[in-house]
């Protein structure tokens, strides 16, 4: 996924790079904070000011000491245990992040899925624990009924012209009035150990290092159809050393991930779903005429529309698609829990939408990556996750991400006056 | 004394000159039209006039009453008497027609609208102005004609004494016309002035005491309106020879591409008004046919409609080579061989945030790259050749198209179009707001395709490219079709006349 989108190809990629950067400190920071011997805060004021004083010097230490400084060895937010229960915790809400980029990019929005997924998870649960109707019909209900609603909020969209966030802010109150009372206002517990496998189970460490071999393989064998389509078109001779070297950080990445997952228990379940779902993501939105439509239409849709796109249908398929990540997402919820509660999901059409602006997803359309939008779920997770070690109050916790998401879009905006 | 001088206006933006000395007078009482084709300064010159460019901005003098003025925005221009009405209503549709007569100075006590005294003194503009309206509807219920009359009540309610008025009656039917002119005419009793433009010579001759003539942003000349005729008005409209930049170029015709039948178009908002009002023709390849006419003549929405892109109600038979073709969306017209450089390049034509290599496959995506999967590399090929022929000056085919000048943005809408392969190429304003060299080279490269083949539908609003390109020219005048020339036939007075419904 080192691919970024084509359009202002260097602002993206620059972009991207100064996001990583941001949660490499967040995490280098969590890690020294939640050492032992750092002082125990819960004010989160005091650890934004740890954050700007004493950390810089911890850090500066690392380079000057001989032996390892203690709140290395000693942190809890980068062990292996920890980060597979961050990778876990950020997957269903990148999940529905890659569906909601989408959407976005093409200059809609959608308020519902969080309702959606309650609903989707309900409709599993009860026909895996009331009806008995097996695995795989409980499984295929729940995903069908959230790509029914999508295809139908869809066409209010595009073919009834009422604006997306109006048909989705109704389906954010009406899916969730429907959970509730498909439920009954209970919590059903599921018990099919299958199914709750899809959101806690881990893959032995073999499968991991196979599923390694599968992606590096995959990653320099794009490398050589890359190299090999310049030659092919007439472009020059064939660069495979350069491809070559730009695929060895691809490749450390996958076996890093994969070495730190093993080392726990191995990858977890939810996490191979988001893989596949984000790899679908960004080969939909970089390779495909349907991904390139979207960002037209998003860009500017009367041109869209004059150069012959089908906007209307293009929008209907990408509810749609939203809608099947919302029950995949929901799968994985429900699984994750053991049970369907009728209010799962709520508030989680803000934490996709939130992640993808992040990510620096425009919500006019047009703009928006599905690696930043992961990016972005990483990080809105991340926080989550080191406040919770920290033992940061719960109110903070909101106060401090909704601050942060603010701000994120507030810095994006400065910087794309100055260039 | 004048009650208006306007001395030697000077107006340059980046490349052009605008206005190049243009003077003017008007006296109180006097109903001085303001005639020439479009581009010609007009607008440019009200625009001076009402403040919308402040005193800085442009060379010349303003004098009100003898007394030189400098207005630093549009209030001031109020403030000192100056009312403009123009060509799109500025009326807030959801309020009352009270409400939008005293937008933003509406009587009041403590800042509490005083609602009683805002609809009396409303009642009683309407009622001066001999108009029967209740100033509580709300705007969006009255018609376009009253809507317009309204914006005469409230250009009033500032005690307006010098009033522009840019073609007033464009969207009114012929009895709210009639009824624009009583109140104009009684406004000349009471002393206004009145600065109006129009493209409707006929008008211009019913109520005028005086007109001027603007060409190229200067002013041609200024005549009593019992001392001049509709051809000489037209004659110094048009009043210069088509340059050089037009090569001559014989075209050689092959056999009918296009043939368009009983085209009907209707306005999207005002259902039974009819934009485009039966109009049949044909185009053979190798052939330029211009379509010449004022703006609003109904030029673009008969294209939109051949090309399936018209929201509005219509009706029309097409047919290609010979074989009758349904087209109901755009991408119909892209596969029956039609592509259609769209105008206003920034709202229809690009994707100003992608680069020209995504804008310029859009048409064509399924074909230059992929039905599915896209490939980059196949694209980066494909575009090379229309970026090549049509000389798009970019550090690469990845830079973004805002970043552009307007010349080479045209160029890539073009080039999107010849990547769709088309038989047929509507051609919509191809060179509004570009510099002369680009100009240029999209007038060769128009010449070239018509060579190679192509038929070519032309619709431009400047005169001499018109007659400078096609072949043929037809002629749209409110919707109809009132001429068809050929090429030695069509004379800028001919076409003039033509298109301003004077035949």
């Amino acid at each position: 996924m080192s691919e970024t989108k084509q359009t202002k190809t260097a602002k993206a990629t620059l972009r991207a790079y100064v996001m990583i950067g941001v949660l490499a400190a967040i995490w280098i920071y969590f890690h020294y904070a939640t050492n032992p011997s750092t002082p125990e805060y819960w004010h989160v004021l005091e650890h934004i000011k740890l954050f700007f004083a004493g950390f810089p010097a911890a850090v500066s230490n690392l380079f000057s000491n001989t032996h390892t400084p203690s709140w290395i060895t000693d942190g809890i937010f980068l062990t292996p245990r920890n980060l597979s229960n961050l990778m876990t915790q950020m997957s269903v809400t990148a999940v529905l992040a890659v569906g909601m980029l989408m959407v976005i990019v093409s200059g809609n929005i959608d308020l519902s899925v969080g309702s959606l997924l309650g609903l989707a998870g309900g409709v599993a649960a009860y026909s895996l624990s009331e009806y008995e109707l097996g695995l795989p019909l409980s499984v295929a209900l729940a995903i069908i009924t959230a790509v029914v609603i999508g295809v139908f909020q869809g066409a209010l969209t595009a073919y009834l012209n009422i604006p997306s966030f109006i048909v989705t802010l109704g389906g954010l109150l009406a899916w969730r009035g429907a959970v509730k009372g498909l439920l009954g206002g209970n919590t059903v517990p599921i018990s099919n150990e299958t199914y709750k496998a899809i959101g806690q189970a881990n893959l032995p460490a073999e499968y991991g290092w196979l599923l390694a071999a599968v992606a590096v393989a995959f990653v320099f064998f794009m490398a050589f159809r890359r190299a090999r389509s310049v030659r092919d078109y007439g472009l020059g001779t064939a660069p495979y050393g350069a491809e070559f070297v730009k695929s060895i950080v691809p490749v450390i990445g996958v076996i890093a991930f994969i070495w730190v997952m093993n080392d726990y228990n191995g990858v977890p379940v939810p996490v191979l779903i988001l893989l596949g779902v984000a790899l679908l993501g960004a080969f939909l939105t970089n390779s495909t005429v349907f991904g390139r439509y979207l960002y037209a239409i998003g860009g500017n849709a009367e041109a869209a529309r004059l150069s012959g796109i089908n906007n209307r249908l293009n929008v209907l398929k990408v509810f749609a698609l939203l809608g099947a990540l919302t029950g995949v997402a929901a799968l994985i919820f429900t699984a994750r829990v053991g049970a369907a509660s009728p209010d799962a999901g709520t508030l989680k059409e803000l934490d996709a939408i939130a992640a993808c602006v992040i990510g620096g997803a425009s919500l006019v359309g047009g703009r928006g990556t599905v690696f930043g939008a992961c990016l972005g779920a990483l990080i809105m997770a991340t926080l989550d996750n080191g406040m919770s070690l920290l033992n940061v109050r719960d109110f903070m916790q909101d106060i401090v991400k909704g601050s942060i998401l603010v701000a994120a879009v507030g810095l994006d905006m400065i910087g794309r006056k100055e260039t | 004394m004048p009650l208006l001088e306007m001395r030697n206006i000077v107006k340059e933006f980046p490349g052009v000159r605008a206005l190049d000395g243009v003077s003017f007078t008007l006296e109180a009482g006097q109903f001085h039209s303001l005639v020439g084709e479009n581009g010609a300064g007009k607008s440019t010159l009200m625009k001076v006039l009402s403040g919308v460019y402040p005193y800085g901005t442009y060379e010349g003098d303003i004098l009100i009453d003898d007394e030189v003025r400098h207005f630093s925005g549009i209030r001031d221009a109020e403030n000192a008497g100056i009312a403009i009405i123009f060509q799109e209503l500025s009326l807030v549709k959801e309020l009352t027609v009270g409400e939008n007569i005293f937008l933003g100075q509406a009587p009041s006590k403590l800042g509490v609208v005083d609602w009683s005294a805002l609809y009396h003194r409303a009642g009683k503009l309407l009622r001066d102005l001999h108009l029967n309206i209740d100033p509580r509807t709300p705007v969006g219920d009255l018609g376009i004609g009253q809507q317009q009359l309204v914006e005469i009540a409230k250009a009033l309610s500032k005690n307006a004494r010098i009033l522009v008025l840019d073609e007033p009656t464009a969207a009114l039917t012929e009895s709210e016309v009639e009824t624009l002119f009583t109140i104009l005419r009684d406004l000349k009793t009471r002393g206004v002035g009145m600065i109006y433009i129009s493209h409707k010579l006929d008008e211009v001759f019913k109520t005028s005491d005086r007109i001027t003539v603007l060409r190229d942003g200067r002013t041609v000349g200024t005549h009593n309106a019992t001392e001049i005729t509709k051809a000489g008005i037209i004659a110094a409209m048009v009043g210069r020879e088509v340059g050089d930049i037009f090569p001559k170029v014989e075209h050689e015709f092959g056999e009918v591409a296009l043939t368009v039948e009983h085209l009907t178009a209707y306005s999207v908002d005002t259902a039974n008004k009819k934009l485009v009002d039966d109009i049949s023709f044909s185009v053979r390849k190798g052939e330029v046919l211009g379509i010449a006419g004022l703006m609003g003549s109904g030029r673009t929405e008969m294209l939109m409609t051949i090309f399936g892109a018209w929201p509005g109600r219509n009706s029309r038979k097409v047919s290609i080579e010979g074989r009758d073709v349904d087209i109901d969306s755009p991408s119909d017209a892209i596969r029956a061989g039609i592509g259609f450089v769209t105008e206003d390049r920034k709202r229809y034509g690009l994707i100003l945030d992608q680069t020209i290599l995504d804008n310029m496959t859009l048409a064509s995506l399924r074909t230059v790259s992929g039905a599915f999967i896209t490939n980059r590399t196949r694209e980066s090929i494909a575009v090379r050749r229309p970026i090549e022929s049509l000389r798009v000056k970019a550090p690469s085919p990845l830079t973004v198209t805002g970043t552009l000048s307007g010349g080479n943005q045209q160029k890539v809408v073009l080039g999107k179009w010849l990547l769709t392969n088309p038989k047929i190429l509507f051609l919509d304003e191809p060179t509004r707001g570009i510099d002369v060299g680009a100009k240029q080279e999209i007038y060769t490269e128009i010449n070239k395709l018509a060579k190679a083949g192509l038929a070519i539908v032309l619709v431009s609003s400047e005169l001499p490219e018109v007659l400078g390109l096609s072949d043929r020219v037809l002629v749209l005048h409110e919707g109809r079709m009132t001429g068809e020339f050929t090429r030695i036939e069509a004379t800028p007075e001919k076409v003039m006349a033509a298109a301003t419904g004077n035949l």
